[in-house]
């Protein structure tokens, strides 16, 4: 994921050198936001908003709890991540939608900052939730712009409303009657991009506002914008009212501090990111996930929150041995059964790991289980003798035949255990492997209380 | 309106923005000291000069200051119009061709102004009585060759295009071949698809587009020009790298200097890059492209 790559890089550095400090003094603390504001700066966050950001960080860092712990950098780091995840908007914003369709969604912004393709690629999206969308050319000045959107409402299968080069105000009007009249539910306005200091288009764009009453003004906004983004947000915002933004060219090597600025200063949410050419290339935007992002963590952070807070640390070091001494078998996996039930879904942790895109290709498809799954799993095993759990290769089919009446199941749901048994021992061979590389990643951070197959191998 | 003023008047924001805050900094402290040079620091960054060229140019001029021993803040102004023209070096005029038709080719990332650029060029080499061909070899986003045809019609240019979807190098080849043949053109301006620098498969479109050009007339492209967004932040300092590795870049046109952003990225871009501004833009009309004068445009910055 190139996304915010470079910021991520150097805000791990820093954040891998606090953590070889053991004790912490307010001058490690103050010279480590120097380095992350000097960071943010580099990824084109808003100098003030950086400035903001940092002095925020540094409050609530050299607070007694902070310096007190016996983990001070984790908690700077922590800190970094929550005020990074607020600073993006804490939960991901949903579309708009209207009581009573069609929901009219206007697409603002500067030239080139991708309104057109983006106005395309949300009528695609919408398409796919099973929505009706009208395009609407409202862009009348740019040589092509209709016959952009035109085209590409072909592409896809998206009606197009246009009335050439009318009164964009009247093409709005007309587009949502029309939209009206033919049980489409979402009208998505293309306007025509022009500076924010041009008084005649915001104008022009006030006008198709109070006439159609959008329920959605989405700016469009460039990633690889600088720190002009602020004074381009706060016009349109200022001048249009606008309930979100749209962050275009996403998927490009930029470290996208523009998304930082705009929410910080317009207070409205990203809620879509570009991440491609091709017009399916739209993607909800996730502000926690980014922050992890960011910091190059997966979601790390929270997933030690919920271990710390679900798991026996007692049971969990006892089974971070036996994985050690490779003694792995079936009570032990009962007792992680256990544990995970009270982690909630596994899929949903696990997708917290870093690299866990990497990985997913790799996990078996039975290893998808739920909560009903796990009982069920426990059950079985709860059938067997001590001798059986200790020992599972003596388990052969008239043992399994037992342990499936026992358990009020059947001979294959005991295959399937005794196989998610065995896929989940080569598992944490990986996962084991893959700690390592973690710990080189994140310090001191890297062990995972409660996860035994994060522990070391050997 | 000569062309001072109307590049003045073009950077009217940025001058407002930029040149009046620096200024404010200046004369608002009576006598150097630390905290104004911080405050620069921090003008300079807004400006997009990026955190590490701003921290360049202020070790500088704090050195500066200590060693000629800089007392007023009009002393300072003038050390730091010196330092930024010293960066940006000598005007860099576009290369022409003697011998035959000289070609330019176009190229940036998406959104930056390529198109719209390409029309004013064509309008400014035909105010000089040259015959110019414009080359559609966008052939990937929508519409972009009508885009270009309407430009070609608006500056009175000859124009190329094959079907959307079509191969560009063959496009530009296509073009290179009738400007020395058939259509007997002097000016040949390459419209290319934007590209994000980070696709390499893209990025090769754009090799073989050039290698193309280049057999088919050696010594060409002459000019290769990156468009650049003024509002871009640190970025362009990458795309300039990567567009520069792949198709030679030779000049920079700075585009939508009209509005509120200050362009500073083009003092870092120099800096790493070497590749110099040719062209800015400072507004939508077909007269609005002017040709950068590193001189006027630090003195248009750094003067009221």
């Amino acid at each position: 994921m190139a996304m915010f790559e470079g910021l991520s890089e150097k805000l791990q550095e820093v954040m891998r050198r606090l953590r070889g400090k053991g004790k912490l003094t307010e001058e490690d603390v103050a010279e480590a936001m120097r380095e992350v504001r000097r960071a943010l700066l580099a990824a084109d966050v808003n100098f003030k908003v950086a400035r903001d950001f940092v002095n925020r960080v540094s409050a609530r860092a050299v607070g007694a709890e902070v310096m007190e712990s016996l983990t001070p950098a984790q908690q700077v780091v922590k800190i970094v991540h929550e005020e990074l995840t607020a600073l993006m908007g804490g939960e991901a914003a949903r579309l708009a939608a209207a009581p009573q369709p069609p929901t009219v969604v206007m697409l603002v912004g500067l030239q080139g900052a991708g309104k057109t393709t983006h106005a395309a690629k949300l009528a695609v999206l919408l398409k796919k939730q099973g929505r009706r969308p009208l395009l609407v050319a409202a862009d009348i000045y740019r040589p092509a712009a209709i016959r952009q959107l035109q085209v590409l409402g072909e592409q896809a299968g998206v009606p197009v409303f246009s009335l050439g080069q009318e009164d964009p105000v009247r093409i709005a009007t007309e587009a949502v009657a029309h939209a009206r009249s033919q049980g489409l539910d979402y009208v998505l306005v293309d306007t025509a991009g022009r500076l924010h200091v041009d008084q005649e288009l915001m104008a022009e764009l006030q006008r198709i506002r109070d006439a159609v009453g959008p329920h959605e003004v989405l700016l469009v906004v460039d990633a690889m914008t600088g720190q002009d983004a602020v004074n381009v947000a706060e016009q349109f915002h200022q001048q249009l009212g606008i309930t979100g933004v749209i962050l275009t060219k996403l998927d490009g090597d930029t470290r996208g501090g523009a998304a930082l600025s705009v929410r910080a200063v317009t207070g409205q949410p990203i809620k879509f990111v570009g991440v491609g050419e091709k017009l399916d290339a739209l993607e909800p935007f996730h502000p926690d996930r980014m922050a992890s992002r960011i910091l190059g963590m997966g979601d790390v952070l929270s997933l030690i929150e919920k271990a710390q807070a679900a798991l026996d640390a007692q049971k969990a070091l006892e089974l971070q041995q036996k994985v050690q001494r490779a003694e792995f078998n079936l009570e032990d996996f009962r007792e992680q059964l256990r544990e995970m039930r009270k982690l909630g879904p596994i899929d949903q942790w696990l997708a917290l790991l870093p690299g866990f895109d990497q990985i997913k290709k790799q996990l078996p498809e039975n290893l998808q289980v739920g909560e009903k799954e796990l009982r069920r799993m426990e059950a079985i095993i709860n059938s067997m003798t001590v001798e059986e759990r200790r020992h599972p290769e003596i388990i052969d089919t008239r043992r399994k035949h037992r342990i499936a009446r026992g358990s009020g199941t059947t001979i294959a749901d005991v295959n399937r255990l005794l196989k998610q048994f065995e896929e989940t021992r080569k598992l944490m061979k990986q996962f084991a492997g893959m700690e390592k590389q973690l710990k080189k990643r994140m310090g001191k951070l890297g062990r995972l209380p409660g996860l035994p197959f994060l522990g070391p191998r050997r | 309106m000569g062309l001072f003023e109307r590049l003045k008047a073009g950077l009217q924001k940025t001058r407002q923005a930029l040149v009046e805050q620096i200024n404010l900094v200046i004369t608002s402290v009576r006598k150097i000291d630390e905290s104004l040079f911080e405050e620069l620091e921090e003008v300079l960054i807004q400006g997009d000069v990026g955190v590490e060229t701003a921290a360049e140019l202020v070790d500088h001029l704090r050195d500066l200051a200590r060693r000629r021993r800089l007392e007023t803040a009009d002393q300072l102004r003038e050390a730091i119009k010196a330092k930024v023209m010293e960066i940006l070096g000598d005007p860099v005029p576009m290369a022409e061709n003697p011998s035959g038709p000289t070609v330019i080719l176009v190229v940036g990332v998406n959104g930056v102004g390529k198109t719209t650029t390409i029309g004013k060029l064509a309008h400014h080499y035909r105010s000089q009585g040259r015959r110019v061909l414009l080359a559609a070899a966008d052939t990937f986003r929508a519409a972009a060759i009508d885009q270009l045809r309407i430009w070609a019609e608006r500056a009175g240019a000859d124009f190329i295009a094959h079907q959307e979807g079509a191969d560009p190098a063959a496009v530009a080849f296509d073009a290179v071949q009738a400007a020395r043949g058939s259509r007997r053109a002097d000016v040949v301006l390459i419209d290319t698809a934007g590209r994000l620098h980070n696709k390499a498969h893209l990025m090769e479109e754009l090799r073989k587009i050039r290698r193309v050009v280049e057999r088919e007339l050696p010594g060409a492209p002459h000019e290769t020009l990156l468009v650049l967004d003024a509002t871009t932040g640190q970025n362009a300092v990458q795309q300039a790298r990567l567009f520069k590795e792949v198709a030679g870049v030779t000049g920079i046109a700075l585009t939508k200097l009209d509005g509120t952003a200050k362009g500073g990225v083009v003092i870092a871009v120099r800096k790493a890059e070497g590749i110099p501004v040719k062209w800015i833009g400072v507004g939508e009309g077909l007269e609005d492209l002017q040709p950068f004068d590193p001189r006027q445009f630090v003195a248009a910055l750094f003067e009221g």
